[in-house]
């Protein structure tokens, strides 16, 4: 598994594309720090970037990746490599390849302009975890989505539909939900139902981490005693872990009962 | 009319002191050895000279006219058990002394300084510490509060108390003075026709000014920073609010200025910056706001109910979360000729007003006044969308909520 989720990482690496995706938030930072001397803005507005982006470019990178390299697969395959370790590292190989593409394409920006000599460093940090945690779990769920359709373009009508779901149809439900339900308490349903997006469950970390958190008045304080406290941050990252995991799950399951 | 009247009154401060009899000195070692005794002593006009030392001291009650001067800052210690000076007369001046201790209570508002129906009196250079209400003037008027320092360290409103406390009084000016840690800065009651100019009001608890019954007052070239609830001007007509600064007033209930059931006033030249909300107004009639900054607020400007022939112009917007949020429209408020600066319209003929109105009021923000749970999606990709699309053409946010002659460049910001 670790051989081939060597090859596939380095050969990622070496793509045109990761170079490109790198350079995109490499610049994207580099302009933001330039235009603006405060840390905490730049911060929101690569939050903005990072949660649109990752996910998007994670679902496109997914199945884009498991369609092309098909041959190699099948080759693989013929091989006395067992399926799992096949398809684990392969996906390992890319998710790390988007994470160190971020990392490096906004982390380097952030430390040449100072970050952790500013009280954002905690922020930074919160960012670039949630963007590699979201890197994971949607290069897992296309790479799934990948496996289980042989058809191209149904996988990447099914993989781009998943993203919209969960970046902007999710929102939209929860919105009306909301306001149909306006007449009852709502922080705690408000709160449970962004726990099963982890898009949402990314922004309100960091937005309750940044300054905002005061705008949400009262619905703002439901959520920072819940995701400040010791529980409420293991519990968000948990949940945050098991969005991964359990597409993983899926990949290593389907894969074993494949036919190629 | 009320300059020529401060000037008159400046005039009087500068002879009175000036104008005494006979000096009585108090000092630790001299033959009179207690401000109360020094008071007891002293005829009509006298001057008390304090020397430098500690007193421990309360309840000094002053009944005649006369002068309180400290040499060296001397120190009154109430030892937390009760009110220091109490001044029930004609004309008085304290200057130069440091008053502490006073101690807590929950039955009476206890005092540093107490003036009580008292006219023509000067609190000047003092130092309160811990002082439960420093100043606390009650139906008296013509006074002068300058250049004193009122230090506390208040945990909650019930055990706290005020910085300066002003109750049926008229004609004060209340000026230089640095209140920080208590309930209320300065707090105004049943006052009408004072000035408070070139105070800073910092970490309080509660408000940094409050105001309340309060006619044809003046308050300019304040700072009003970090308090628990920032300002609050309420129930009050004829009041002019210019070159203050409002700022960091910032938490889940906090507002840079809140304005209720105010008539007739004028609110110019001030900078509200980083403030939850900026301007919070509820039923309040014929405003005039104008020339004033928001910046990097929550929301800049929020109005409530019942709000009539308000004029907001030439104000500038900078980057607030929500600019605008008006909760019922039909109203005659005008929003014209301001600065916002997420305005993306276009001037072709280059008079520097933008040629597309601008509607400052997103949908998100009248999504959230009446859902304000629907608060956690702030940022997200769906409520950009969905701003995105109001903005393009307006359906749910008020009709007049408009401003037709947006400014292309923000307007030059004054002196502070």
């Amino acid at each position: 598994m670790l051989k081939i989720f060597k090859y596939s990482f380095f050969d990622l690496v070496r793509s045109r594309w990761t170079y490109i995706y790198a350079g995109f938030y490499f610049l994207f930072t580099l302009g933001m720090l330039m235009l603006s001397s405060d840390l905490s803005k730049v911060v929101i507005s690569s939050m903005n970037v990072v949660l649109i982006l990752c996910p998007l470019i994670a679902t496109m990178f997914g199945v884009m990746y498991y369609y092309n390299s098909r041959e190699f697969t099948e080759l693989l395959l013929s091989q006395p490599i067992k399926r799992t370790s096949i398809f684990t590292g392969q996906f390992l190989g890319l998710a790390s390849s988007l994470s160190v593409s971020l990392l490096v394409g906004a982390g380097i920006p952030f430390l040449m302009f100072g970050v952790f000599g500013s009280d954002q460093a905690g922020n930074f940090m919160v960012l670039l975890f949630n963007g590699v945690v979201l890197s994971f779990i949607f290069a897992a769920i296309s790479f799934f989505i990948a496996l289980k359709n042989e058809d191209k373009i149904k996988g990447f009508g099914l993989a781009i539909l998943v993203w919209l779901l969960l970046a902007v149809v999710y929102d939209g439900i929860l919105l009306l939900g909301l306001s149909w339900f306006r007449d009852y308490p709502l922080e705690k349903a408000s709160l449970i139902a962004s726990v099963f997006n982890p898009i949402d469950l990314s922004r309100i970390m960091l937005l309750l981490k940044l300054d905002i958190s005061a705008l949400m008045s009262l619905t703002g304080a439901v959520y920072r005693k819940f995701l400040g406290s010791g529980t409420g941050i293991f519990v968000s990252v948990a949940v945050l872990l098991m969005w991964a995991i359990v597409p993983i799950f899926g990949i290593r399951k389907m894969c074993l009962r494949r036919d190629f | 009319m009320k300059k020529q009247f401060s000037t008159i009154l400046f005039l009087f401060y500068l002879w009175l002191p000036f104008a005494t009899g006979n000096t009585i000195v108090v000092c630790p070692t001299c033959e009179v050895e207690t401000i109360a005794d020094g008071v007891k002593l002293a005829n009509e006009c006298d001057t008390v000279l304090v020397k430098k030392g500690v007193y421990e001291e309360n309840n000094i009650l002053i009944e005649k006219n006369l002068t309180l001067l400290g040499e060296e800052r001397p120190v009154i210690d109430g030892k937390n058990s009760g009110e220091i000076i109490t001044v029930e007369n004609k004309y008085f001046y304290i200057e130069g002394f440091r008053i502490q201790n006073v101690g807590r209570s929950y039955v009476e508002d206890r005092a540093g300084i107490r003036i009580r129906k008292s006219t023509q009196f000067t609190i000047r250079n003092n130092e309160f510490v811990e002082a439960f209400f420093a100043i606390y003037l009650q139906n008296s008027s013509k006074g002068l509060v300058e250049n004193n320092l009122v230090m506390a360290q208040s945990q909650d409103e019930a055990n706290s108390g005020n910085a300066i406390h002003a109750w049926y009084c008229s004609y004060l000016e209340i000026a230089n003075n640095v209140v920080k840690g208590n309930r209320d800065g300065i707090y105004f009651e049943f006052v009408d026709n004072s000035l408070i100019h070139d105070n800073l009001s910092q970490n309080n608890i509660r408000y940094g000014l409050h105001f309340m019954f309060s006619d044809n007052d003046s308050y300019f070239n304040n700072e009003f920073v970090d308090n628990g609830a920032g300002v609050a001007v309420m129930y009050s007509k004829f009041i002019s609010m210019k070159n203050n600064v409002f700022r960091e007033n910032w938490g889940a209930a906090s507002y840079g200025l809140l304005l209720k059931d105010i008539f007739d006033s004028e609110i110019n030249y001030n900078k509200f910056a980083r403030n939850t909300i900026g301007i919070f107004m509820e039923t309040s009639n014929r405003l005039n706001i104008r020339e004033n900054e928001f910046s990097e607020n929550g929301w800049a400007f929020k109005m409530s109910g019942g709000n009539q022939t308000n004029i907001l112009t030439k104000n500038n917007f900078l980057h607030n979360t929500f600019d605008l949020s008006v909760h019922s429209a039909g109203s005659d408020n005008t929003f014209n000729g301001n600065y916002w600066s997420d305005y993306a319209g276009y001037d072709l003929d280059k008079d520097g007003v933008g040629d597309v109105p601008h509607r400052p009021m997103k949908l998100f923000s009248y999504v959230v006044s009446s859902t304000p749970e629907a608060m956690v999606l702030l940022r997200s990709l769906f409520v950009d969308l969905l701003n995105f699309s109001e903005k393009v053409s307006p359906i749910f946010t008020p009709e007049n909520v408009i401003d037709k002659t947006p400014l292309m460049d923000p307007l030059p910001v004054f002196g502070r």
